[in-house]
C-alpha cells in the first residue's frame, strides 16, 4: 500500500477537523475494511485519523425502549453481550455469523455498516480498471464477468455489486437509526443509510468522509424480541452470505395470527433489502407453511440475473421462508 | 496514468513504541507498516505468519490486550500502549503452554504454517468460553484456515484444554 500520514484523534471535533482539513483524509477505526482495501489499492487516503481512542463511543446500552450501540463498540462485544443475545437474538446472530472472532474483535459497529463490496473486480484495480464504483464512468467488469456472488436486486447498468454485510440487514429489518455527527447531529433511518447504485455507485452512504457515526439505535419491539438471522452460504462459517434473512415475529393473542412481522434480506442485493411486500402479505394472516412460502415468493420481485447468479432468485425466497418458519416455531 | 498502488515517494515515518511479550520495541516506521510486518521484520519474531496478508486466513493471529486479532490488518501505529502477545510470548522459555502441549499430543499440525495462528486463536477461544462443544469450536475457530486439513485434531486439542478448564468434556 502507499504510505500516508497517521494521526490519533483525542476528541470528536479534533477527528472531524483532521479529516475535514485535508484532502483525502479518512477515519480509521478497526481497520478491517480500510487497511484491506488500502492493500488492494482501492482506498488511497493521504492521511488516516485513528478514532479508536475517542472516549465514550463504545457503549452498549439496553433500555426499555431501545438499544443504543456506540459506533466504536466492537462487533464481538455486542455479539457476546448476554443482554443482546438473550433479548434481541437477531442483533447478536447477525454479528457473530459474520467474519471471524479475530475480525469481530477489531471491527466496530460503525465501521461494519461502512464495509464495502467483495466484488473481485472492485477489489483488484491493477487487473480490472473498469469499475464504476471505484472510477465513475470506467465501466463494470462484473456485468460480463464472473458474477455468481453479485446482486439480483437493486442493480443498475452501472453496478451489480452486492452489499455483503449481515448486521445492516437486521438494522434495516427493525427500523434502526444511524446517528451521525455532521455539523449538528443527524439521524438517518437504516434504510436511508444505504444508497442504491443508480448512476452513482461510488456513493454508498448519505455521509461524507468527515461525518462521524456516533451510534446505532434500535427501537425495541415485540418482533425484535422474537427474532432470528439465517445465513446460507457455501461454507458453514467464515463466508459471506449467498442469501440471508433477518426476521422477527409478533403473534396475536390467539397464537396463530400474525400481528407484526419483519423481514430483510442480505447477500442478494446492492443494499440490505427490506421485504415490505412480504410483511404486508403476512400481517393478519394465519402463520403456516403454505402462507409463508406464498408470501416469500414476492421477495425476488423485480430480480434480474446476470448470467451466474440466477440461483439467488430461487434461493432467497426459500431462505426467507425458512427463517420465518424457524422463528414461528414451525420448522 | 495513476501511480501504481505500491509506488510511493512519501517516506514520512512515525514513532511507535510497541510492547511485545512484555518487552519494549521502539520503532521509527512508515505508518503503512502493519503489526505483522513490525513483529517479523523489526521485532524478529517470526512466529506470526503471513498467509494471505488480507485478513482471510488467520495465520497472523496475535493477542492485543488479551484479545485475538489479525496482525496483517492492524497498523503497528494503532497498538502503541497496548500489550501485544505473540506465540513466542505464550510461555516461559523452555516451557510449553497447555495449548501448545495439547497440539503436540493430538498431532494438531502437519506443515506447521498455520499453527502459531491456530494456537493463539485457540488460547483466546478457550478464554472466551467458546470451546465447550465441537460445534462451538468449529464456529469460533473458523477464522483459522489449515490447508493440511488438521482440523479434527486441532478441535480435539482445543476441546482437551477447554475440558481441563471446566468447559465441556473431551468427548
Amino acid at each position: 500500500m502507499r504510505n500516508f500520514g497517521y494521526v490519533r484523534a483525542a476528541t470528536v471535533p479534533d477527528a472531524q477537523e483532521s479529516v475535514g482539513g485535508q484532502p483525502d483524509a479518512r477515519f480509521l477505526a478497526g481497520g478491517t475494511t480500510m487497511v484491506d482495501l488500502m492493500k488492494c489499492g482501492v482506498e488511497t487516503p493521504s492521511t488516516l485519523v485513528d478514532i479508536t481512542r475517542l472516549p465514550g463511543l463504545d457503549g452498549i446500552e439496553v433500555g426499555p425502549d431501545g438499544v443504543r450501540l456506540g459506533s466504536l463498540a466492537r462487533m464481538s462485544d455486542v455479539a457476546n453481550d448476554p443482554r443482546i443475545g438473550r433479548e434481541f437474538p437477531v442483533l447478536s446472530e447477525s454479528l457473530w455469523r459474520g467474519a471471524s472472532e479475530q475480525l469481530r474483535n477489531m471491527a466496530t459497529i460503525g465501521g461494519n455498516l461502512m464495509q464495502r463490496t467483495r466484488c473481485s473486480y472492485f477489489r483488484e484495480p491493477a487487473s480490472f480498471p473498469a469499475c464504476n464504483k471505484r472510477d465513475p464512468g470506467s465501466g463494470c467488469s462484473a456485468l460480463e464477468g464472473i458474477n455468481r456472488g453479485h446482486a439480483v436486486l437493486g442493480t443498475s447498468p452501472s453496478c451489480i455489486a452486492t452489499y455483503p454485510g449481515d448486521f445492516a440487514v437486521a438494522l434495516v429489518a427493525f427500523d434502526a437509526t444511524v446517528v451521525v455527527q455532521n455539523g449538528g447531529r443527524r439521524a438517518f433511518t437504516a434504510d436511508d443509510f444505504f444508497l442504491l447504485p443508480g448512476d452513482t455507485p461510488h456513493i454508498e452512504h448519505p455521509i461524507g468522509p468527515a461525518d462521524l457515526i456516533l451510534a446505532v439505535e434500535v427501537p425495541v419491539s415485540a418482533a425484535l424480541r422474537r427474532s432470528h438471522y439465517l445465513k446460507v452460504r457455501d461454507r458453514e462459517s467464515y463466508e459471506f452470505a449467498a442469501a440471508s434473512a433477518a426476521v422477527g415475529l409478533e403473534m396475536e393473542d390467539d397464537g396463530t395470527t400474525v400481528r407484526d412481522v419483519r423481514i430483510a434480506l442480505g447477500g442478494i442485493a446492492t443494499t440490505p433489502w427490506r421485504a415490505r411486500a412480504v410483511e404486508a402479505a403476512l400481517i393478519g394472516r394465519t402463520l403456516d407453511e403454505a402462507t409463508v412460502r406464498a408470501a416469500c415468493a414476492q421477495v425476488t420481485e423485480g430480480a434480474v440475473d446476470h448470467g451466474m447468479n440466477s440461483f439467488k432468485i430461487a434461493l432467497a425466497p426459500r431462505v426467507a421462508a425458512r427463517a420465518l418458519l424457524t422463528v414461528g416455531g414451525i420448522v | 496514468m495513476a501511480t501504481p498502488a505500491n509506488v510511493t515517494t512519501d517516506v514520512r515515518t512515525t514513532t511507535v513504541r510497541l510492547t511485545v511479550n512484555g518487552d519494549e520495541l521502539p520503532l521509527e516506521i512508515e505508518p503503512r507498516v502493519t503489526l505483522l510486518d513490525a513483529l517479523r521484520e523489526y521485532g524478529h519474531l517470526y512466529g506470526a505468519k503471513k498467509g494471505c496478508d488480507q485478513g482471510q486466513c488467520g495465520a497472523c493471529t496475535v493477542h492485543v490486550d488479551g484479545r485475538r486479532v489479525l496482525a496483517c490488518l492492524t497498523l503497528a501505529a494503532q497498538v502503541e500502549g497496548q500489550e501485544v502477545t505473540t506465540i513466542e510470548g505464550l510461555a516461559a522459555d523452555g516451557e510449553m503452554h497447555p495449548v501448545q502441549d495439547a497440539f503436540v499430543r493430538h498431532d494438531a499440525f502437519q506443515c506447521g504454517y498455520c499453527t502459531p495462528g491456530q494456537i493463539m486463536s485457540a488460547v483466546a477461544c478457550i478464554a472466551e468460553g467458546h470451546a465447550t462443544t465441537d460445534a462451538d469450536v468449529r464456529e469460533y475457530m473458523s477464522g483459522n484456515l489449515c490447508r493440511c486439513g488438521a482440523y479434527s485434531n486441532i478441535r480435539a486439542a482445543v476441546r482437551d484444554v477447554a475440558a481441563g478448564t471446566g468447559q465441556g468434556t473431551t468427548s
